[in-house]
């Protein structure tokens, strides 16, 4: 099974299964074997969606909550990496640090973001650092982790030639441990992309003003399995965007350092 | 100045008693300014002395020290040149020449004098904003050997830095260095097994034993070389079909052999 895929067949492959899927559920909901709240239909849910594009629910419209949500999501994401990138790359320089954090690292990373919902409630009430924290705990292990390993990895070669020069641990750290580093972290990233905006809905629980997750619990409170939906189509276009950028921004950089093939 | 000294250096990896012995009493002087070539079976510990003097590794027993005092961790005073280049992919040219001058402090224009000398000397000009991944393996090598030779180091150290070339690419970087060695001395530490390449280059050949390696003999090629006036030969060619090289060669190859005969004894 080593044929080539074109990028063509590859889109139109991924359509296919979209439209099975739809399919099936479509199916389903009109059978009439499961009732109507329990399952919209697909068609039912991309009219809620549509709607919600333009008239508010919960106080905005969809594209305003999206809004506030990501903006939430930026905040929790560039603080994770702001912190977990240098933090890994320490790490992985000093032996010592690596002791000292790695086990209560590994401890804490296993807590699931939605854990922390209580706490950031209490510590913050119903403030922006609520939100930013749980997305915050979701994000920040794979940056840890990925430029951990990134500078563990580094050719060891290249940290012989940066030493015979004389070279002091800082500029080691920047101009070869991260620079070597950076696909591990850009994959790192794309992971923490991912698991930031899925604690959205966990981190959306403890707002009160806007926010998808904000605006599905608002609409399980009036029975609107629509808006639930329509929260998650959001969400999932949302991500695959996201993933889709950073995959993008991956592969120019691979390019730059004409390391493709 | 840049005298090696090698003083009752044992090598032993793992545990002392029951490790790999890589290298026994090796006794061995790099005068200042001396060209010393080290041939060796391949897995004879050439390389271990070479990362010794480096400071990449410790002696078990023994002393390596450079003017007397003992290497304690690797510095821009005794440069290296891989076999592998080890040049830093994401750097252009300039930028990897450049790294070694900004550790030592060097002021911004000294730095871009220095560096634009060496880029001429070693016909690397036009390469300044290249990345190493654009150029050709001898173009990489040269790259690498600028890096070294740009810090004015007392000692350089060269680890086979050509036996990752093809055969063309490497008479032209062998005759390259002669120039550069020549003009330019240091005290060189120079790894091979190419024979040829070693009485070419060196001032000094130290042939080495098989694992545990030792110094089986120490030949002094610089004296036939001013006697026989080598350097008057433009081209290596010309120099290889000198008696007095083919004579030398074939000693070293003979002294190498017996080695490779004992190992399958």
């Amino acid at each position: 099974m080593n044929r080539e895929i074109s990028l063509l067949q590859s889109i139109g492959l991924g359509f296919l299964g979209l439209a099975c899927f739809l399919g099936f559920w479509q199916g389903l909901a009109m059978s009439g074997l499961v009732s109507n709240i329990f399952l919209p239909s697909p068609i039912e849910v991309y009219d809620r969606f549509t709607t919600l594009l333009e008239r508010r629910f919960a106080g905005a419209t969809l594209p305003g909550h999206l809004a506030a949500s990501f903006q939430r999501f930026a905040y929790g994401f560039l603080l994770a990496a702001a912190i977990g990138i240098p933090l890994g790359l320490l790490m992985g320089w000093y032996q010592l640090l690596d002791e000292i954090v790695s086990p209560l690292f590994d401890a804490l990373r296993f807590v699931a973001p939605i854990a922390w919902v209580p706490f950031a409630a209490l510590w913050f009430g119903t403030g922006i650092g609520g939100p930013i924290m749980i997305i915050f705990a979701g994000a920040f292990p794979p940056c840890v982790i990925n430029a951990y390993r990134g500078a563990k990895f580094v050719d060891p070669r290249l940290i012989e030639a940066a030493n015979m020069l004389g070279t002091p641990s800082h500029r080691v750290i920047r101009e070869i441990l991260l620079p070597s580093s950076v696909p591990s972290i850009i994959s790192g990233l794309r992971v923490s992309a991912g698991l930031g905006w899925q604690s959205l809905v966990g981190a959306e629980l403890i707002v009160a003003s806007a926010g998808v997750g904000f605006m599905m619990v608002q609409g399980q409170a009036n029975v609107s399995t629509t808006t639930v939906m329509a929260g998650m189509v959001a969400i999932g276009l949302v991500g695959l965007a996201l993933d889709s950028a950073l995959r993008l921004a991956e592969r120019i950089i691979q390019r730059r350092r004409g390391l493709d093939n | 100045m840049g005298v090696i000294e090698f003083k009752n250096v044992n090598k032993v990896f793992g545990p002392r008693a029951t490790g790999f012995r890589a290298l026994e009493d090796i006794n061995l002087e790099i005068r200042d300014k001396e060209f010393m070539a080290i041939v060796g079976p391949s897995g004879c510990g050439k390389t271990t002395c070479l990362r010794m003097v480096a400071g990449f590794e410790t002696a078990t027993d023994g002393v390596v020290s450079v003017d007397g005092t003992p290497i304690k961790r690797p510095g821009p005073d005794r440069a290296v040149v891989f076999q592998q280049f080890a040049l830093f992919p994401w750097k252009s040219v300039y930028d990897n020449i450049d790294l070694g001058l900004r550790n030592l402090n060097v002021s911004r224009a000294d730095r871009e004098a220095r560096i634009d000398a060496i880029l001429d000397l070693m016909n690397l000009k036009q390469y300044a904003k290249h990345f190493p991944h654009q150029l050709s393996g001898g173009m990489q090598q040269r790259v690498a050997i600028a890096r070294a030779y740009v810090l004015d180091p007392d000692v350089l150290l060269m680890d086979e830095p050509f036996g990752a070339l093809d055969a063309q690419t490497r008479v032209v970087m062998q005759e390259e260095l002669v120039r550069l060695a020549r003009k330019n001395p240091r005290s060189v530490l120079f790894i091979t097994h190419a024979v040829e390449e070693a009485v070419y280059l060196a001032d000094r050949v130290a042939i080495m034993t098989r694992a545990p390696g030792r110094i089986k003999e120490v030949l002094d090629i610089a004296s036939i070389r001013n006697a026989e006036n080598w350097d008057s030969y433009e081209k290596i060619e010309d120099v290889m079909d000198l008696e007095s090289f083919v004579h030398l060669r074939t000693h070293i190859w003979r002294s190498l052999r017996e080695e490779k005969a004992a190992q399958h004894a």
